[in-house]
């Protein structure tokens, strides 16, 4: 609470024992070892002394007196007393008040067996209420929005939904409505609780009014088994426990991991695994949308490939994808493709990611420096819908005044109200405004006494305060991530080589958007990079000791695959879990490309729009259904656990490409999971020292950031009534407290001979294209929850249209108006889009969401967006 | 109707260049939005709401804690009946069941034409003259049945119009100086 080291003693119980100053009476009892009861505190929210549940006896000026101790700080020689008979008839009557409106349908409710009502009633509570009146009654459950139930009855007001959603959240769309006997807690009239947070609501009820559908009578507690995990929704990376009844996934539960996700999830997150379920599941192998064994598929596929390598070359084969895969899939994939097949065209990210060099050269900084430094410099994307963990993180480092914040994006974001100083820049011209404020030279006039122009659209003095800071600020971090599908990633890495140049203390976060994709590129699954950050030329020697054989030269990047099969030059495509048609920035592109006589091979857990269009599908597992470890962005590796069994005939990705290698006549020598994590272990100096075994040591449980750097780790202790549920099962119970082996000591695993990638800034020379009077310069930014490669995952929050979005400038200037449709004229030739007026978006420019479901009248972005272009200009005209 | 008319959204603009924080305008905001329309519709909380950077669910959960905040429609006519100890020694259950039978409606109801809305009340400090009923906040002590239906007669008639006015909440931010008298601006009406 405080970030004070005075250190002093208090008395617990008659114990002496040692307290921090500004610790909060509760934290200090918990530390000690002594539980006291509780409803409203959590321990990642400020208290509120609601419940009174925590009442424990302490000294002060007139002797010993009931007090919060979740609201009031320890200070030196205080005695607190937490068993006498005092305290007692407190706790006693504090429940028998809580309980006195409490309906006690237990065996009906989904809380009844985790509920810390429940649980400590039992444990401290009175055996009978003296309460013979009727208790209050309301209309069971009420819906604050499409996934979260309320019901009023059970609710003991202890505020913890209502100030998450204000405090961490940020979305204050519920609140304590009337007084007294008729409080409630409720959503505004029509407004639904939307927030991309709401699950959390549901998580930290300590009782069950608020349920969530999903698991809404779904299942009972004791039925319940659950292994620790990372979520793979987004690069985050966030800690959690996965739960399944009958071999069926279903609740997750965010684990307080301190570096990371400090117990929350976002909904997309939290209720990710109704995608597991999803009917667009693949589960048996399909030629030409036919069933057939795995045999003849793995027949098929070996064959074209074999036939591919012995006509064209290994080059003719191609792989595209590997974000979803985990750390030792991806490791086998790259070997299989380098070694078996010979080809370097390797390529996890579709078009829509980061330059290899930017994830794994520049110099890193996790999410606590972020939050901790002085300032936090974000260039690109709308963070809560990249990484919404992320944003939580940064908007509490924000508004607590450790960091200041400085955005340059092209439009409005999530973050902008928390910001110092936000920079809206002209799409495309993002490296321009960064060049304005990293460089050592001032802005100029160009003529002596002339004003100085803005600078790619910002306001010439907005740019000095942001300069200003920065150049106060050497040592900042900067949050790099594409901000639209619109702009080439060129742009964004001539950003980073301005920034590098000229400050050499700057720290990077590199924002990903899908799960794996830096423990992809890890492993060397893009064109030019191998295993453990290190390009094929500094690597090859390294490699071809132990892998027998590694490709000559630097393969195709994504982009140039699709361009080669659409040429009809690749003669087979493997899709490792990916989705050019939905995902690739230019749909046209993607689409003749899947539509060539090139053989399509898919790896995928859902039947997507290029599954559907491949020659062969095979079904993979996927989360949930494997183990492994995952890298979030921050190069943080943390351990994913298998909880239920996969569907149908899935097969581990890493287990498909073992197949296909000995039916190719190559032996990867993989015959297990473990055999993987031992090669990679052995003879990647990144993974050094990250034996399988190292995931049951309690002291990694929050994950290891590579490269190592031997700091030690903060033990870990979860507060089993801040999230009831992580802690009542019987099997794979999560520890909640550390033992003391939290200073397993890691060497750094740097060995001379091996070097590894390093991000070299260029003299850019973008050109990018002055926009015409005629033209509106396109923005296509990602939201959270998009018409992605699977059946989305339960969400509170509406689908928005696919369509543009104007200012009403440019809507009056071709005469229309929301809803009219217009013809949308880019470099990939003429559309009919609705539009719709915003104006937040600045003149001159349009918005359209990429990848989201277009129907009847929309437009999809991707359908816009050409190829190897630097910006997409349009331009409209009234039918 | 629903939202502030042009001359009060000038009221609340000043209201709120009176405070540090816009959201401390909040409660007299309300006052004005509910002196406007009698209530406080959906559509003013919002407006309310966006006028102070507040989210709609806040500003209604803090005027629903005030039982003088109307969040539901009322009628025109706002009758209260206080039953604490005086009243209630002087009657005023008694006379609140009358007054149900005369306005056909249950306490906390609204008669069908949108004219009365009955409701229970609190102390209002007339204990001198129990029962004390009060009529959109204007007293009207010492009444037995007959003088309600009095009342009741007058109010549909016309005849109280000038003392009773229609949705007439007392609105507390009529008054002058106050604040702005302790910046130095002070002026007075």
């Amino acid at each position: 609470m405080s970030d004070s080291s005075e250190k002093f003693n208090i008395s617990i119980d008659g114990i002496e024992c040692e307290a921090n100053a500004g610790e909060l009476i509760i934290t200090a009892c918990d530390n000690a070892g002594v539980h006291i009861p509780r409803f409203c505190y959590h321990p990642r929210m400020k208290p509120v002394g609601m419940c009174r549940m925590c009442l424990v006896e302490v000294s002060g000026p007139r002797g010993m007196s009931l007090a919060p101790s979740c609201y009031l700080q320890v200070a030196p020689g205080m005695e607190i007393v937490t068993d006498s008979e005092k305290v007692k008839k407190a706790q006693d009557g504090v429940l028998e008040f809580l309980l006195i409106n409490h309906p006690l349908d237990c065996p009906v409710c989904d809380k009844g067996g985790e509920c810390p009502l429940q649980d400590q009633t039992l444990a401290y509570g009175p055996g009978e209420s003296r309460f013979v009146e009727s208790k209050r009654h309301w209309a069971k459950p009420i819906p604050l929005s499409d996934l979260i139930l309320l019901d009023r009855e059970r609710c003991i007001q202890c505020g913890r939904c209502i100030r998450f959603a204000e405090e961490i959240a940020g979305d204050p769309m519920i609140d304590f409505m009337s007084r007294g006997e008729t409080i409630e807690v409720n959503i505004f009239e029509e407004n639904k609780f939307t927030s991309y947070y709401s699950g959390n609501t549901v998580q930290i009820c300590p009782v069950g009014a608020l349920t969530a559908t999903p698991y809404r009578f779904a299942s009972r507690p004791w039925d319940l088994e659950q292994v620790e995990s990372t979520c793979m929704s987004c690069a985050n990376g966030c800690r959690m426990v996965v739960q399944s009844s009958q071999d069926k996934l279903i609740r997750n539960l965010g684990i307080d991991s301190d570096p990371v996700n400090q117990s929350w999830l976002c909904d997309k997150g939290r209720f990710g695994f109704t995608a597991n379920q999803s009917d667009l599941r693949v589960t048996v192998p399909l030629a030409s949308n036919e069933e057939v064994s795995w045999k003849s598929a793995i027949d098929f596929v070996a064959d074209a490939i074999k036939q591919a390598v012995d006509s064209t070359g290994p080059e003719s084969v191609a792989i595209i994808g590997g974000s979803r895969l985990t750390n030792e899939d991806a490791y086998c994939w790259s070997k299989f493709a380098r070694s078996v097949i010979g080809t370097d065209s390797v390529d996890a990210q579709l078009g829509d990611g980061l330059a290899p060099e930017l994830v794994l050269g520049l110099p890193k900084a996790t999410i606590d420096q972020a939050c901790k430094a002085p300032l936090v410099v974000l260039v690109g994307p709308d963070i809560r819908e990249e990484a919404p963990i992320l944003f939580l993180r940064l908007k509490d480092a924000a508004t607590n005044g450790q960091t200041k914040l400085i955005e340059v994006t092209p439009n409005a974001t999530s973050l902008s109200k928390y910001a110092t100083q936000s920079l809206f820049h002209r799409p495309g011209e993002q490296h321009v405004v960064i060049s304005a404020l990293v460089s050592p030279q001032e802005l100029k006039p160009p003529t002596q006494g002339a004003p100085i122009q803005p600078v790619a659209g910002v306001d010439v003095d907005d740019i000095t305060l942001a300069r200003k800071l920065i150049q106060e600020n050497k040592d900042a971090v900067f949050i790099v991530g594409r901000p639209s599908m619109a702009d080439s990633e060129e742009i964004l890495t001539e950003s980073v080589s301005q920034v590098v140049a000229n400050m050499s203390e700057a720290k990077f976060l590199t924002l990903l958007r899908r799960a794996n994709t830096h423990g992809a590129l890890d492993s060397g699954l893009a064109p030019g990079c191998l295993p453990g950050r290190t390009t094929l030329d500094l690597g090859k020697e390294h490699f071809t000791k132990i892998w027998g054989k590694v490709p000559a030269t630097k393969g195709s990047s994504c982009t140039e695959i699709l361009q080669k099969a659409s040429r009809s030059e690749l003669k087979v495509l493997i899709l490792l879990g990916a989705d050019p048609i939905k995902d690739f920035p230019s749909k046209k592109l993607a689409l003749s490309a899947i539509n060539s006589d090139t053989k399509i091979v898919s790896i995928t857990a859902h039947m997507n729009d290029s599954a559907k269009l491949s020659d062969v599908v095979l079904p993979a597992t996927m989360f949930g259904e494997k183990a492994g470890t995952t890298t979030n962005f921050e190069g943080r590796v943390s351990s994913l656990g298998k909880k239920v069994t996969a569907p149908g005939q899935s097969w581990d990705d890493w287990a498909i490409a073992v197949t296909l290698a000995m039916r190719l006549g190559g032996d990867l020598g993989f015959n297990s999971l473990e055999d993987i994590s031992e090669e990679m272990e052995k003879y990647v100096p990144l993974y050094r020292n990250l034996k399988p075994h190292i995931w049951e040591s309690s002291a990694q449980k929050d994950g290891i950031v590579l490269p190592i750097t031997g700091e030690s780790v903060k033990p870990r202790w979860i507060d089993p009534i801040a999230t009831p549920g992580i802690s009542s099962l019987t099997h794979h119970r999560v520890a909640l407290r550390d033992s003391n082996d939290n200073t397993l000591e890691l060497d750094t695993g740097k060995t001379s001979e091996f070097q590894v990638l390093r991000f070299e800034p260029h003299q850019g020379d973008l050109k990018i294209p002055t926009l015409d009077a005629y033209s509106l310069r396109l923005m296509a930014p990602r939201r959270l929850y998009d018409a992605g490669t699977h059946d989305g995952p339960a969400s509170a929050t509406e689908e928005l249209p696919s369509i543009l979005n104007l200012n009403h400038y440019d809507l009056d200037r071709i005469g229309a108006s929301t809803g009219d449709r217009v013809k949308v004229v880019s470099s990939t030739g003429e559309h009919v889009s609705k539009v719709a007026l915003d104006d937040s978006i600045a003149k001159g420019t349009a918005l359209i969401w990429f990848n989201l479901k277009a129907n009847g009248d929309e437009i999809g972005a991707s359908d816009l967006i050409g190829v190897g272009e630097l910006v997409t200009d349009i331009r409209l005209e009234a039918i | 109707m629903a939202r502030f008319t042009t001359e009060n959204l000038e009221k609340a603009s000043e209201i709120i260049s009176l405070y540090p924080e816009p959201r401390s305008a909040l409660i007299p905001l309300c006052h004005l939005a509910q002196a406007q329309d009698g209530w406080l519709t959906p559509e003013a909380i919002g407006q309310i709401a966006d006028l102070i950077g507040l989210s709609p669910a806040e500003v209604k959960g803090t005027a629903s804690f005030y039982d003088m905040f109307h969040t539901e429609q009322v009628g025109e006519y706002l009758v209260g009946v206080c039953t604490n100890i005086s009243c209630m020694l002087g009657g005023a259950y008694e006379l609140l069941e009358h007054c149900e039978d005369r306005l056909g409606i249950r306490c906390g109801q609204t008669t069908k034409d949108g004219k009365f809305t009955l409701e229970e009340m609190e102390c209002m400090a007339g204990c001198d003259g129990p029962p004390c009923v009060t009529v959109n906040y204007r007293y009207f002590l010492g009444l037995d049945n007959s003088k309600f239906d009095q009342l009741v007669d007058d109010l549909e008639s016309g005849r109280l119009d000038e003392e009773v006015p229609k949705h007439g909440t007392v609105f507390r931010n009529a008054r002058q100086g106050g604040l702005r008298a302790n910046k130095g601006e002070g002026q007075t009406k």
